[in-house]
């Protein structure tokens, strides 16, 4: 069995977490205690039913208010699949969140609600699944039943999307109209709308292709940590413990350790105390080399032939995510996977107008502000381009003097 | 890569994060199945190196004896450090007030003993086993959690975390909750036992033992539960699904004496994990707020 990990983004109130309460009530994921704590809290629908949201809003201030502030992680399985859902929040002021949410995503459903079509929070939300290249998405046109079920109203809206994304670098997009607070179209097709003949959203769930475009990229193994007991019996074992992110390692490979350069041959690849032949894309091993070279936590070790490029200037696209601006006379701190390293700004390149999309100059970064910078770093850094290879082209910016994550980067280039 | 391979490496990946990233990590060891889950997710992730972290437990005094009786056999089999930290020094200290009545229970007395020892062992980061399946707060709970100067967790202002890079800097004073197993569920847990043949406490397992019916809940008759001429004493089949304290825990009537049994009870089951925890009880809010003030 694999899983799906998946994110909702759309605008407050247009229902996101009512989908998520409904895919998860309709699937039998929700047990009776926690069906009785919804009826203890007493939130009902205008028709009386039971608010679902209520499922995900997992903190005081949401339910409080009734949005959703932060990243709910929930899970359920079905025959099929497994399947985490991250319900991210849709106010402008939580897009950090979203970000969060949508990271690690395969598939993101955009909820448009089918009265309002694309607005402003769809084309922000969508410029971020193409920033982060989320490999599907799926429309979900949702309120059905507010506009009678109308098809017209469905084709007005997708066409309406398929227009924005032509700018944007989304490939794969699917549609299905729903109701999530009726359930149509949730779990079983819906009778009010018989004009619509894909599948349901839970069908569509358990048979969309989960994107292998990792393991097709250059294998890259960041280490972590050296293992090295120094007992009297495993006086001379050296393990390189980390995670293979895309492609996979073979014993016999010979490798390059980033960015020393240093070359060697793979002789042993362990798990726990078993011994492997290869180590896939996604496993957490330890790798042994058959010469002692100094390799330590930050460096990368890949393939003979494979090297990325190494640089200390680089550009990135760059979502902000502190409430305070970039000062681009400061200092900050980059962290990409276990190298730690300082940089400045050396050029805002553009960054974008939310509005229509479009770049401008403007070198202000305020929070939730996207755009495309040039860095200047104090150590080497082997990255690759972030459509490359999203594990090695992802990095975070840290402000220093308070410790925040204040920035996600996508690598675009390394001069 | 099947699921729970997945789920083994994102585990062991975090762990070896907290390895990197910290100076003086400890491993939170309650002597439950997900604490014992993350020392065999520690094995594979440091063997055969020793643990870069202690194990440490904060014992309420209110322990079931299986547990405690578990956690000894455990480590000795290990050869790791175990720290405890007791609820009952921090009562004796005066730091703390002992809860009266029928209903008292140490659980909420364990935040301020789990803050002393954080305190003073120095500890940068601790290692949970708490999932977010569990319960509707946790849900929210990014993998590295930041704790300011006070223990307290601040739902409002988590850090963004991208990808699967963890920003584990911290201020003196601070300290990092990290959950390895956050994206797993009460299934995954038991079916990672099963596979792993990982060894639990006999709790877990249908026993008989003495019940007493408190609000629609078993609870093991012990001498740490106020029990008077009103509460019918039963002897009955039971088993433990999750492992609080004494006070706090309830069993569920069972006949899963395998751990097959328990998977295709757990299957079957209408009621969540933490159903049997009276401490999530006590509002709607009660875990958030208990995080809030320093619980892991």
């Amino acid at each position: 069995m694999d899983i799906l990990k998946f994110f909702t983004a759309g605008s407050v109130d247009d229902g996101k977490s009512t989908l998520i309460g409904r895919l998860l009530y309709d699937t039998n994921s929700v047990l009776d205690d926690q069906l009785e704590a919804i009826r203890r809290a007493n939130r009902k629908n205008n028709d009386g039913t039971l608010d679902l949201a209520i499922l995900t809003d997992g903190l005081k201030a949401e339910r409080e208010q009734g949005i959703t502030i932060d990243v709910a992680y929930k899970y359920f399985q079905t025959e099929e699949r497994k399947f985490i859902i991250a319900d991210t929040p849709g106010h402008i002021q939580y897009t950090r969140n979203m970000v969060t949410g949508a990271s690690n995503a395969d598939l993101a459903i955009i909820l448009i609600d089918a009265r309002k079509g694309v607005v402003e929070q769809t084309r922000r939300h969508s410029f971020i699944v193409s920033l982060l290249a989320i490999p599907n998405v799926l429309v979900c046109v949702n309120k059905m039943d507010m506009v009678d079920y109308d098809h017209s109203v469905f084709d007005k809206v997708k066409d309406d999307y398929e227009r924005l994304t032509e700018s944007l670098n989304i490939r794969q997009v699917d549609y299905i109209p729903v109701s999530a607070l009726k359930g149509d179209n949730i779990v079983n097709r819906s009778a009010n709308m018989p004009w619509f003949t894909g599948s349901p959203l839970l069908r569509f769930l358990e048979t969309i292709p989960i994107s292998q475009a990792v393991e097709t990229a250059k294998a890259r193994f960041p280490v972590q940590w050296v293992i090295r007991p120094q007992t009297d019996e495993l006086h001379d074992y050296r393990g390189y413990a980390g995670r293979v992110i895309g492609g996979s390692f073979r014993v016999g490979d010979p490798v390059v350790a980033m960015p020393s350069g240093f070359g060697s041959v793979i002789k042993r690849i362990e798990l726990a105390s078993d011994d492997l032949n290869v180590a896939e894309n996604g496993a957490s091993v330890v790798i042994h080399l058959t010469d002692d070279i100094d390799i330590s936590r930050g460096d990368i070790l890949v393939k003979q032939g494979e090297q990325p490029a190494v640089s200390r200037q680089f550009e990135a696209e760059i979502c902000w995510m502190d409430a305070k601006s970039l000062d681009p006379s400061q200092i900050y701190l980059l962290q990409h996977h276990g190298k730690t390293t300082k940089v400045k700004v050396q050029d805002v390149i553009y960054r974008i107008d939310m509005q229509t999309l479009e770049k401008s100059s403007g070198s202000e970064f305020g929070l939730n502000d996207i755009g495309k910078i040039q860095f200047k770093s104090a150590d080497p850094l082997a990255m690759d381009p972030y459509t490359a290879n999203k594990a090695n082209g992802g990095a975070i910016l840290i402000d220093s003097r308070n410790n925040l994550t204040v920035a996600a980067l996508m690598i675009t280039k390394l001069d | 890569m099947d699921y729970l391979d997945q789920l083994e490496a994102e585990a062991i990946y975090i762990l070896r994060e907290v390895a990197g990233q910290f100076e003086k990590p400890a491993l939170l060891f309650s002597g439950g199945k997900d604490s014992i889950t993350l020392v065999h997710l520690a094995e594979k992730a440091f063997r055969p190196g020793k643990f870069p972290f202690p194990l440490v437990h904060i014992d309420t005094g209110h322990n079931f004896p299986e547990t405690i009786a578990f956690r000894d056999q455990l480590v000795a089999g290990l050869g790791e450090k175990l720290i405890v930290g007791y609820v009952q020094d921090s009562i004796d200290a005066g730091k703390v007030v002992e809860q009266k009545g029928k209903h008292a229970s140490r659980n909420a007395l364990q935040t301020v003993t789990l803050l002393d020892t954080i305190a003073e062992h120095g500890f940068d980061a601790c290692i949970g086993g708490a999932r977010r399946d569990e319960e509707k707060a946790r849900a929210k709970e990014r993998i590295f959690s930041v704790r300011d100067e006070f223990g307290q967790w601040d739902p409002k202002r988590q850090r963004p975390e991208l990808w699967n890079i963890y920003n584990g800097r911290i201020q003196k004073g601070e300290n990092v909750r990290v959950f390895p197993i956050s994206n797993w569920t009460e299934l995954d847990v038991w079916n990672y036992i099963r596979r792993e043949g990982i060894k639990l406490p006999s709790i877990y397992f249908s026993h008989e033992r003495d019940v007493i019916t408190r609000n629609g809940q078993l609870m093991a008759a012990s001498e740490f539960l106020n029990i008077d001429h009103e509460d019918v004493v039963e002897y009955r089949k039971v088993r433990f699904r999750t492992v609080g304290d004494m006070t706090c825990t309830a069993a569920v009537p069972s006949e899963a004496y395998h751990i097959d049994d328990i998977i295709d009870e757990i299957r079957l089951s209408n009621i969540s994990e933490r159903g049997a925890r009276m401490d999530d009880k006590v509002s709607e809010a009660a875990m958030e707020d208990r995080k809030k003030s320093g619980y892991f």
